[in-house]
């Protein structure tokens, strides 16, 4: 390592051990200890609004974002050494934020100059917090056909419509939101790419409780919302191009998830709970089937690692990275039923005394929909098919 | 190491499947097979091979290899599973290079190692005797006898054994049916007193043989590795086998993955290309994802036993059964897009099915495999 990538190390870790409060180096016990930050966030401590407000300050809620933007001005290699030195403290996140995840990325290639100047330092600070408005009742699977209107008044647009699936609508400050602005046009080319306040006259919403007894969705009315014209992001009628770029982001994301090395090992639950007979699982059968899931999901981790040493080696990903949602989710769906199968009747619990009862089969439930959202799993076949494989007529 | 390949690999893959394609393709294996060929390969294509730096790619430049290790004869490998390309390559440069070279005295390197890369000695490995891999059961008896060991027993599935100039032959010198303690490995002259040598055809159109040894003398100096320890040596060659089909099934597997894919872009029915229909397109999908896992697994398994890292043989299983589960995959959802087509002999799509059920069963398929895995992982 250089001699100027090892001073920033111990500079790093000067500042995280001074400004990182010891609170926030705590495993995360529940979800209201996870900091989403905006204008009515109410947060558990004052020392997880601190840990916000300073690695907001200095930019590292986004290290890769320019300073200009609100961001880090970080290389790669500056991020890697500050993301290592708070996995060495086990610093807890920050800030968890679709605004970081999705509309940051967007607006960092789609949006103007003014835009990001006023949008990406409030989304790095954690001053606003932002939903997505892209399903609608009658627009899942086939998303373009959406039909929110957006019509043109001279110096705004007025909205009109419905949106559904849309995550913590009733939590976030303003929404990113996909909006048809042409109806005479093929359905691609008439949508557009529109940021809002959701305090506007007009918008409300209504959670949508899940088989999981959680409501993080919601049901989002437009009722004539005046959104002024300097709120569209590119151009009008290429909505979609951003939309897709953000899809291909979020599917990417949802295809990571759940791979982290952290978690207990499926065969450790097993030796927990069922127990070990000469070294091996007790319970032979259901072995086979946990060993099974091992060799895929262990095949997996490695196709996600090689797709990240492809991408750092300059080669192309574009193949393997269509493919990672698809795989990843079914996976960890499958993982989720063979930990309630191990789990056996504990593995139904709902409500209880203990600490831990119903997580198991809530997450079993919460793991159906993801291969779900953000792109099913019969449209990401479509994608590889189309895009991969070049079928006729995919 | 990260799991791409460097230059020098992308070089050697390149030119390993222009070579196969060139010059031992899928018409060159059907010559072989209905010709009944005594020896079940093409001598010339071997010494060319030899040329080429394949026969020695795990032989070190010192002793006249190329010394390309085991990313590069996984790169091989992938190439000859393209094409069905038979030689001598898994038994010769692969199993016995990486006995003598984990094993091998100084003076048996020097011996046999230059004749591996020069494509003038040809090797086999006599261990299994079970019809399902079972390494650790090795009934083959060692006695000690004069200045050496007299051998008795019988060796099946003897990859190449019918033309081999030079068997190695794990034989029993102490413990129980079962123990790993107590195997030694022998290198034993197939033409000595006492050794019958049984060739058998396989559904593959490879060659496997029955070695029956009756009485046979072998002389101490002909031990490789220590007596009682041959074990490690087994496990290590078995395990570079593993690795290396691992990468012949990707071959197999992506060519037939291919192929079906082409087949679909052009074969008319009701009108339109079957590639149409969505249900031979996410079929088709899903194997494209289930490839690219493959993939993964293989070159993370080539690169461990390259580094020597401590779970080389947990990659090799690891690879070996997902390799095996995928080619069973690709070549039977072959054979079904293919339709009637696929059943005929005339088209390539069965050959492959037929290489990918002989890989599979080489050296443990995922059954075995996946126990094996769990076990070291401690489950």
């Amino acid at each position: 390592m250089s001699d100027a990538l090892e001073q920033f190390r111990s500079e790093t870790r000067a500042w995280l051990e001074a400004n990182c409060p010891a609170e926030m180096r705590l495993a995360v016990t529940s979800e209201d200890e996870t900091c989403w930050g905006g204008r009515n966030f109410k947060f558990t401590s004052q020392a997880q609004k601190d840990w916000m407000d300073r690695m907001g300050a200095k930019g590292w809620t986004v290290p890769e974002w320019p300073k200009a933007y609100g961001g880090g001005g970080l290389s790669k290699e500056e991020a890697k050494v500050l993301s290592s030195e708070l996995r060495r403290i086990k610093a807890r996140s920050p800030l968890n934020s679709f605004g970081i995840w999705m509309l940051g990325p967007a607006l960092l290639k789609f949006g103007s100059e003014e835009q990001k100047k006023h949008y990406l330092p409030q989304i790095a600070r954690g001053e606003i917090r932002w939903c997505q408005g892209y399903s609608e009742p009658g627009s899942g699977s086939d998303l373009a056909s959406l039909r929110t209107s957006a019509e043109d008044k001279g110096d705004h647009y007025l909205v009109n419509g419905q949106k559904v699936w849309t995550s913590y609508a009733d939590k976030a400050d303003w929404i990113f939101c996909l909006v048809r602005t042409d109806p005479t046009v093929a359905k691609h080319l008439g949508i557009s790419f529109l940021l809002f306040d959701m305090a506007s006259p007009g918008v409300s919403t209504a959670p949508i409780k899940l088989i999981s007894g959680a409501s993080p969705f919601c049901q989002t009315f437009f009722d004539n919302v005046k959104v002024p014209k300097e709120n569209l992001v590119g151009v009008s009628g290429k909505g979609w191009d951003i939309a897709k770029y953000l899809l291909t982001h979020e599917r990417e994301m949802i295809g990571a998830m759940d791979t982290g090395d952290a978690r207990e090992t499926m065969a450790q639950v097993a030796a927990r709970k069922i127990g070990l007979e000469n070294g091996t699982i007790a319970d032979a059968a259901l072995r086979t089937d946990i060993i099974r899931h091992e060799i895929d999901a262990w095949a997996f981790a490695l196709t996600m690692e090689r797709v990240k040493d492809t991408a750092k080696a300059g080669q192309g990903v574009g193949a393997l990275s269509s493919m990672l949602k698809y795989y990843g989710t079914e996976l960890n769906k499958q993982r989720m039923e063979l930990l309630m199968s191990i789990g056996g009747s504990d593995g139904l619990l709902w409500d209880g005394d203990n600490q831990g009862d119903g997580d198991l089969s809530r997450s079993w439930l919460r793991s159906r929909a993801n291969s779900i959202e953000g792109g099913t799993s019969e449209i990401n076949l479509n994608i590889i098919a189309k895009r991969v494989l070049e079928l006729p007529g995919a | 190491m990260a799991l791409v390949l460097n230059e020098d690999q992308a070089m050697i893959r390149d030119s390993a499947e222009g070579f196969f394609k060139a010059e031992a393709p899928t018409t060159a294996f059907r010559k072989l097979r209905d010709s009944k060929d005594a020896t079940g390969f093409d001598r010339a294509l071997w010494k060319k091979m030899a040329e080429m730096g394949f026969a020695g790619v795990l032989v070190p430049e010192g002793h006249g290899g190329s010394g390309f290790g085991y990313v590069g004869a996984g790169l091989i490998q992938e190439a000859i599973g393209r094409n069905l390309s038979l030689s001598p390559m898994l038994s010769t440069a692969i199993l016995a290079a990486t006995a003598l070279l984990v094993g091998g005295t100084d003076e048996q390197k020097a011996n046999y190692l230059p004749k591996i890369a020069s494509g003038d000695l040809l090797m086999a490995l006599a261990s299994d005797e079970k019809s399902r891999h079972t390494p650790n059961h090795v009934a083959t008896t060692a006695a000690a006898s004069g200045n050496g060991f007299k051998l008795n027993g019988t060796k099946s599935f003897v990859l190449d054994g019918h033309v081999a100039d030079k068997l190695i032959v794990a034989a029993r010198t102490a413990g129980a049916d079962g123990d790993t303690d107590g195997i030694t490995l022998f290198l034993v002259d197939p033409k000595a007193a006492g050794v019958s040598i049984a060739r058998q055809s396989m559904v593959d159109s490879r060659n496997a043989a029955k070695v029956v040894l009756n009485d046979v003398q072998v002389d101490g100096a002909d031990v490789l590795g220590g007596v009682g320890s041959g074990w490690a040596i087994l496990e290590r060659a078995l395990d570079a086998g593993r690795a290396c089909l691992a990468a012949e099934m990707l071959g197999v597997s992506a060519q037939s993955f291919e192929t079906t894919v082409d087949y679909l872009k052009t074969r008319d029915q009701f009108g339109v290309k079957i590639g149409t229909f969505q249900a031979l397109q996410h079929r088709a999908a899903h194997l494209f994802c289930e490839v690219e896992l493959a993939r993964s697994v293989t070159l993370r398994a080539l690169q461990a036993l390259d580094e020597g890292d401590d779970r080389a043989s947990i990659f090799a299983s690891l690879a070996k059964a997902k390799g095996g589960e995928v080619a069973k995959l690709a070549t039977n959802e072959g054979v079904q897009l293919h339709g009637g087509i696929g059943m005929t002999d005339e088209f390539d799509i069965g050959l492959y099915m037929k290489r990918a059920r002989a890989a599979r069963e080489t050296f443990g398929d995922i059954a075995f495999n996946g126990d094996r895995l769990a076990k070291m992982m401690g489950y």
